[in-house]
């Protein structure tokens, strides 16, 4: 009845791999352990041989800037995003989503890769990074890949690569450019648990008062992190005087897949948040983009 | 086996770390660090919280290698050589601390934040301490101390108490002091019963039946016997005495036998003690049950329908309450207009931040020791007793301070099943509960469900109120006769009701017992006739207040229950004083309306408002008396002993004023001992809001007899007149004489007069319901108005302000009291808000702080003002009546109210669904 047998901290990722490939079967890798040590205790993950902390591994922890990429270590805390100027200046919407995450006991050890790998659909890091267009590095010990985030999901909790070879070590985005801007935003349920409702990221490039280009993600909506492809292709293009909110919000409310989850909130409530949040992230990221305000008037929930 | 080497406090250590250890276990057990505490195990509360490498961490769930090489600051380190750190004083003089089981969380979560910003706004504190939870509610005094800290290393300023406008005039009493125990409280001395240990000491655990309602059929304990490290497994076989307990019916049993049933998924099967926690829950899984499971009742309307099931064989009719008053048909028949509706509300969890723990040992004398953190010591040791069958002296219950109790530590845990592996093993046992297992188990609030009929002529006037009220207890009665007693007598408000019929039903379901909790039944009546009267208002389109006013209970009205009110009946001034406080507020039109908000168009806000009134102590008819000690000792200071128990609320620093007051001493003359059934007469329960009233009398009145005393010796020895000497500062002075009290004493004894004295207090004799008397002998009043502000689209509710109008006699510790208050205001914020304990088909949905969301420090409003009035009740000490129940009271109404106000959404049950809200308003 222990929650693990052995623990690991490895200093590189070569030794972390390593460790992990050459691990008994029930091992599993330890970020900050906010979420894993707590599905062990709490029955919902089995207890564990080998711990594998990789909070030393210090090419993890690391936030740089190089040729156009931010490249985001997955053990980075959401303490260090937050309070990261690059993230600041680049990522206002993962700012948001990793600044609402806890309290400053849970951001000081709680990492990104963590929150991702965890695999939630409604992970608030997660869908953040989604609204980015972020590329996931994995690593094993037959080397290094990179792929779209998005392709790393499988379910609620799932992921598609093996977690007993592979390794998230890090994310990439692309530097902010003129008329670049991100949001997030969430609803929370007072009562229980503390997942969002729903959330919502949006980034945008505004060129001449335009949507030239646009990404939307949000959870749940769905088993796994959501990208709202079809409602991006539609807003793509559009004038911001245009009306296309009421229309935007239409497309993005058949596009999700929303549910009522027992004890946190209904279906039809979330279709309800749906276009509140929308309005809500996408004023806020234009605003950003353009330094000035930005509201959005053709507004018809029905 | 690892070992970990790291810095603590500036000390390297190296010690070794067990498989799966967490940094916490470290801290506390390893290195006996007990001032970092253990509440939730799940990351929820902060409790834990430490220093790793300069930035807070929760250390129950750091693995200890992570902290390998590295820096740890604990409340212990915070101190520098004896000086406190300026939190530390600010969180004393500023009442930050209550009962301080989270303070060195508190605490060090704020150290880092001065740390990265030295001068935090309100909104860098709620910020950063926002998951760092206080059950008491001290969260307003908490920012103002960290305020008040901050100042104080940047400026210079000092830490100073802040002032009241009660504050009093006597010497001691009604003035600002810190509690006594408040230095221990901040640096982490502080000693709850999880921070002691015995050499030796076993662990137990308890087999829970993890089903609602069942048969035991076989019940096999080979396995977990002969399992290493397992020293005992005891099932109900092995009680020697009463299996049963329960404080007032004994239907609960300690453990459930083979042949026996099982009626809530938290009633214990076996208990295990072993050398470590981890075998001992290890033994738990060895151990095969098998039960006929049995279907089960969860609701107690559906309990009363004559084919339920049956969770008692006398049936699931706990106590039928009735109350009637005049006639209710000539009532209604008088009415110009009747309305009608039902409320529900659902259970609470009390979430003290100390979960349950009993230490058993068995001393050289061959007596049973329990530790225990609880609110009523002597019911402890009568009831380990009998299930030992051993007289009740040779049982000692001794409590360390308590880490909240809310009506939670009322009722039989750990104690006996730690007694019995005690006595069975010859070791020190120890059976420490975890959150979820401690939600699992003690009992929580009644869920009700409440139907009002109210009869009312044109200009507002009650002529009629019926009331039926159906209150779930759960499996086990606990004080779920007295619960919905309570429930019953207030269901029709405070106010003047000619006519009056109500019907209560007490049910058994197979839920988790419901028993006592801050508001005792009372809370539930108050959030139905509460709500009931602002619908009768805007059906008569009458102003709430004034309506509610013309039917208010005064001096000379007379209670449902019949009982004339003589005196001490505040509710007109709480009303008055809150009204004036909302006019501050809002000086134009109707103070009820619903208002925009300037650039927020889909925000609305609106006041809503609320009365209150609850009994002070026992009362329909239970005798109610305590017993103090207080005595002059051998250096000069004094001790006063009662079994009361201090859960937060103030009572040590409520009996050291009236002590030092009545003796004429220094506060910090005035020692005090509580909950020792071997050292301390019997106080009574903490509960009923009770304490300040019966066991302060008995301090007062073994104060003044014992100063009598002392009188009679000097005026005998120095052939005085007693009035020819006064005691000032724990001397006597007498013609121009000092006497130290060391030498009064020292006199006294001499002469062969022992300068101690027990006064046993008796409070005012009150009757049981259908009899002539009065059913209570004191009554606080409250009056609440509460702003919300609501988004129209996404039905998210935020509280902005609350006035709260709080009769309670006369303030005796007024830092104490705003503590009381405002701690009060915030758990029923809680109630209004963030909490609901949820079941399905018996099973608990809510079963860890994850799921049971208590309120935080961002759920505080801005502005919180507490007013108080003093319209004293003569018998009370100084005039005080109770206030540790009242404030809680009216908060789900007045939230409600206010909803409804904002929006023209009415809810009927509480918490607030933001869900149903929102489609209300789309729809």
């Amino acid at each position: 009845m222990n929650l693990f047998q052995d623990y690991a901290q490895p200093e590189t990722i070569d030794e972390a791999v390593k460790i992990l490939s050459e691990a008994p079967e029930n091992s599993a890798v330890l970020a900050g352990g906010t979420d894993l040590l707590l599905d062990i205790r709490q029955g919902r993950h089995p207890e564990v041989d080998l711990l594998v902390d990789i909070s030393a591994v210090k090419e993890m922890g690391e936030i740089t800037l190089e040729e156009g990429w931010i490249f985001l270590g997955a053990g980075a805390t959401h303490k260090q995003i937050i309070t990261s100027p690059l993230i600041q200046e680049n990522a206002q919407c993962v700012v948001e989503g990793c600044g609402l995450i806890g309290g400053p006991q849970v951001r000081n050890v709680a990492t990104i890769g963590g929150n991702v790998a965890h695999a939630l659909p409604a992970g608030d890091g997660t869908v953040a990074l989604l609204a980015l267009d972020t590329e996931v590095q994995l690593a094993s010990r037959e080397g290094t890949r990179w792929l779209p985030l998005i392709e790393i999901f499988a379910g609620p909790g799932r992921v598609t690569f093996d977690r007993g070879q592979e390794l998230v070590v890090g994310f990439r985005f692309q530097e902010k450019a003129e008329g670049e801007a991100s949001a997030f935003h969430r609803v929370m349920r007072p009562q229980g648990v503390a997942i969002a409702i729903l959330n919502i990221s949006a980034w945008v490039k505004v060129v001449e008062e335009r949507f030239a280009d646009i990404r939307i993600s949000c959870g749940p909506a769905g088993p796994k992190p959501f990208r709202g492809y079809e409602t991006e292709g539609f807003i793509r293009g559009k004038a911001l005087d245009d009306n296309f909110f009421s229309e935007a919000s239409r497309i993005l409310g058949e596009e999700v897949s929303l549910r009522t989850s027992a004890h946190r909130a209904t279906k039809e409530y979330r279709h309800q948040l749906l276009p509140v949040l929308l309005k809500q992230v996408l004023e806020t990221a234009v605003s950003r983009s353009m330094n000035r305000p930005y509201h959005i008037e053709d507004v018809n929930h029905e | 086996m690892n070992e970990l080497t790291c810095w603590v406090n500036d000390e390297q250590v190296t010690v070794p770390v067990e498989p799966g250890e967490m940094l916490s276990d470290v801290i506390r057990y390893r290195l006996g660090l007990t001032g970092t505490k253990i509440s939730c195990s799940e990351s929820e509360c902060g409790s834990c919280t430490v220093l790793v490498d300069d930035v807070p961490v929760l250390s129950c769930n750091y693995p200890a290698l992570k902290a390998q090489g590295k820096k740890v600051v604990t409340i212990e380190g915070l101190a520098d050589q004896g000086t406190l750190h300026p939190l530390q004083e600010a969180f004393i003089k500023n009442g930050a601390a209550q009962c301080g089981f989270c303070t060195p969380g508190q605490i060090m979560t704020a150290a880092a934040l001065l740390e990265e910003k030295p001068e935090p706004t309100r909104d860098d504190i709620e910020y950063a301490l926002n998951d760092t939870l206080c059950r008491c509610g001290a969260y307003p005094a908490i920012t103002n101390a960290v305020l008040a800290a901050a100042e104080h290393i940047q400026h210079g300023k000092p830490i100073e108490f802040p002032t009241f406008d009660f504050e009093g005039e006597l010497e001691v009493v009604g003035q600002t002091v810190q509690r006594p125990e408040g230095v221990k409280k901040v640096t982490g001395e502080a000693v709850f019963a999880d921070d002691i240990t015995f050499p030796d000491m076993l662990h137990g655990a308890t087999l829970r039946a993890g089903i609602p309602h069942g048969r035991i059929l076989k019940l096999d304990t080979s396995r977990a016997e002969a399992l290493e490290g397992v020293q005992a497994v005891l099932t109900a076989e092995d009680i020697p005495g009463r299996i049963n307990h329960g404080l007032v019916i004994q239907d609960w049993p300690a453990l459930v036998g083979v042949g026996e049933k099982v009626r809530y998924v938290g009633d214990a099967v076996a208990v295990v003690a072993a050398d470590t926690r981890q075998i001992a829950k290890q033994a738990l899984s060895l151990i095969d049950v098998e039960y006929e499971v049995l279907p089960v009742v969860t609701d107690p309307v559906a309990a009363r329908e004559p084919d339920a099931p049956q969770v008692h064989e006398e049936g699931n009719l706990l106590k039928h309450i009735k109350v009637d008053k005049g006639d209710i048909e000539q009532g209604f028949a008088e009415a110009d207009i009747i309305m009608e509706d039902v409320f529900t509300t659902p259970a609470y969890e009390h979430a003290f931040m100390e979960p349950e723990c009993s230490i058993a040992r068995i001393t050289e004398d061959e007596r049973v020791e329990i530790y225990v953190g609880s609110q009523i010591p002597y019911a402890d040791r009568d009831q380990v007793a009998a299930a030992l069958d051993i007289p009740g002296d040779q049982v000692r219950v001794r409590g360390p301070l308590i880490g909240g109790g809310f009506g939670g530590k009322e009722d039989i845990a750990g104690q006996i099943h730690a007694a019995m592996l005690a006595r069975a093993t010859r070791k020190p046992v120890k059976i420490l509960y975890d959150r979820h297992e401690s939600i699992l188990v003690h009992p929580k609030r009644h869920a009700t469900q409440i139907q009002v009929k109210l009869g009312l002529k044109k200009d507002g006037t009650l002529t009629a109120a019926q009331t039926e009220l159906y209150g779930d207890t759960g499996a086990y009665a606990s004080l779920g006769t007295k619960v919905m007693g309570r429930a019953t007598t207030h269901s029709t408000g405070p106010y003047i009701v000619p006519h009056v019929k109500i019907d209560c039903y007490a049910m058994y379901t197979n839920n988790p017992p419901a028993g006592a909790f801050r508001g005792f039944g009372a809370l539930q009546a108050d959030f139905a006739i509460e709500v009931m009267m602002d619908q009768a208002a805007e059906a008569l389109n009458l102003d709430p207040i004034a309506f509610r006013r013309k039917n208010a209970l005064r001096t000379g009205a007379t209670t449902n229950t019949g009982q004339r009110l003589k005196e001490s009946v505040g509710l007109l001034e709480c009303m008055e004083k809150t009204e004036a406080a909302m006019r501050e507020h809002l000086p134009e039109g109707d103070l009820f309306r619903s208002r925009p908000v300037p650039g927020e168009p889909d925000k609305r806000r609106a006041w809503g408002y609320a009365l209150a009134f609850k009994n002070t102590g026992l009362g329909e008819g239970a005798p109610d008396k305590a017993t103090a000690e207080v005595e002059l000792l051998q250096d000069g200071t004094a001790e006063v002993r009662t079994s009361s128990a201090e859960i937060g609320q103030g009572l040590v620093t409520v009996l050291q004023m009236i002590t030092a007051q009545e003796l004429g001493m220094e506060l910090d003359q005035v020692k005090v001992l509580l909950s020792d059934t071997d050292l301390t007469p019997d106080g009574g329960p903490t509960t009923a809001s009770r304490q300040t009233y019966i066991s302060g009398n008995a301090a007062r009145h073994a104060s003044i007899t014992l100063r009598n005393e002392m009188l009679a010796t000097l005026a005998e020895k120095y052939d005085l007149a007693p009035e020819e000497i006064t005691f000032k500062d724990g001397t006597a002075r007498m013609n121009g004489k000092t006497l130290s009290f060391q030498e009064i004493g020292k006199a006294m004894r001499e002469e062969g007069r022992e300068p101690k004295i027990a006064y046993e207090y008796w409070a005012p004799e009150t009757t049981p319901l259908g009899e002539e008397g009065d059913k209570h002998f004191a009554y606080s009043f409250a009056a609440q108005a509460i702003e919300v502000e609501v988004d129209l689209k996404t039905g998210e509710v935020q509280v902005l302000k609350t006035i709260a109008a709080t009769d309670v006699g006369k303030a005796i510790n007024p830092l104490g009291l705003q503590g009381q208050v405002e701690g009060g205001i915030i758990m029923g914020l809680g109630h209004a808000l963030t909490e609901e304990f949820i079941l399905e088909n018996g099973r608990v949905i809510t079963d860890h702080l994850a799921r049971y969301r208590m309120p935080s420090i961002k759920h505080v409003p801005r502005v919180m003002e507490s007013l108080i009035v003093e319209d004293p009740t003569a018998e009370g000490p100084y005039g005080a009546k109770g206030v540790g129940e009242i404030s809680t009271m009216s908060v789900p109404p007045a939230v409600v109210n206010a909803v409804y106000n904002a929006t023209g959404v009415r809810f009927k049950r509480v918490p607030v669904d933001q869900d149903w809200l929102a489609r209300q308003l789309q729809d």
